[in-house]
């Protein structure tokens, strides 16, 4: 479409006469691969990864959900799967994905009101984010093991 | 004609038209999660190792289904613009793109419908 709206422009001689110019090949803007790998940038894409693992978690909760609604014995079949080996790992999986996601969430939270944007702050979330869901994650599963 | 100025006219549509709508309505839905999710926490906790009855009753009864409806809501939609934008991020053939929306969106809606069905349920009885 812009392209549509140059040709159309009355354009200068020597512009019209100029070698069209698509094929140079221009410097790229620095992509990805060129930075090293840094934990803020790391943590940024673990809160994308979690979110989507948490789209499909959500289908767990509601399998769960249902299965209750069904009854009792299709609730056990359920319980039995989230209780088995796989099940738990899964579920140890989820928790830690909501946890993970519910830190980094309120990280941008707190940097969509304008702060916490100094280079100190930044790396700051990012270890808290990273340290702190594993030591929640594992503390709820000690909780959860100590109710059973 | 419009009287609109044209400055008035283009406010508060970005290039998906209701950009500043999306992004205001995923940090709406990020705010109420947190104390939804830390409540969803604890009643999974508290009906750990009981039986069918209990955890039926303790979902169904009013505060607990109250919570829960809010969770169910509140996430699914934030699930679903949360996927909506990665899409848009990933997802370039314009053909494609469509079709994982509308994919996202029945998801969503069937995922939403199922929790909220099983919760009056457990609710209501029956
Ligand atoms: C615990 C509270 C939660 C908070 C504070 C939170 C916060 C956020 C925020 C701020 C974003 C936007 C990130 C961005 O703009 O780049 C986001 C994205 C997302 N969230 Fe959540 N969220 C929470 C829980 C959940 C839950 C329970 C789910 C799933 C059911 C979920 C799924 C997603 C998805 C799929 C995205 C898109 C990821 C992306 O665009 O990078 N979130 N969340």
């Amino acid at each position: 479409m812009s392209s549509d709206l140059v040709t159309k422009l009355p354009l200068p001689e020597e512009t019209l006469m100029a070698e069209p110019k698509s094929n140079i090949e221009r410097p790229l803007s620095p992509h990805l691969q060129i930075y090293r790998p840094m934990l803020t940038m790391t943590m940024s894409i673990v809160h994308r990864m979690t979110g989507a693992a948490l789209y499909f978690g959500t289908l767990l909760l509601v399998w769960w959900l249902v299965a209750l609604a069904t009854g009792p014995d299709y609730f056990a079949y359920v319980q039995n799967i989230a209780g088995s080996f796989i099940g738990r790992l899964v579920l140890f999986g989820y928790t830690w994905a909501l946890v993970h996601h519910a830190i980094g969430g309120l990280r941008h939270l707190i940097w969509d009101t304008g702060r916490g944007f100094d280079l100190n702050a930044i790396e700051w979330f990012a270890r808290a984010n990273l340290v702190g869901s594993i030591v929640i994650t594992v503390a709820l599963w000690a909780i959860g093991y100590s109710v059973l | 004609m419009s009287f609109k100025t044209p400055l008035g006219s283009v406010r508060g549509l970005g290039s998906a038209k209701s950009g500043s709508e999306h992004f205001w309505r995923q940090r709406l839905t990020s705010v109420a999660n947190v104390p939804l999710v830390i409540l969803f926490v604890i009643i999974v906790i508290s009906s750990l190792g009981k039986g069918y009855g209990e955890v039926a009753s303790l979902i169904g009864s009013p505060l607990v289904a109250i919570i829960f409806l809010a969770l169910i809501i509140s996430a699914v939609y934030h699930m679903y613009l949360g996927m909506q934008v990665i899409i848009e991020d990933y997802v370039h053939g314009e053909g494609v793109k469509i079709a994982a929306i509308i994919v996202n969106t029945f998801f969503s809606a069937v995922i939403g419908i199922a929790a909220v069905f099983a919760i009056l349920k457990l609710s209501f009885g029956g």
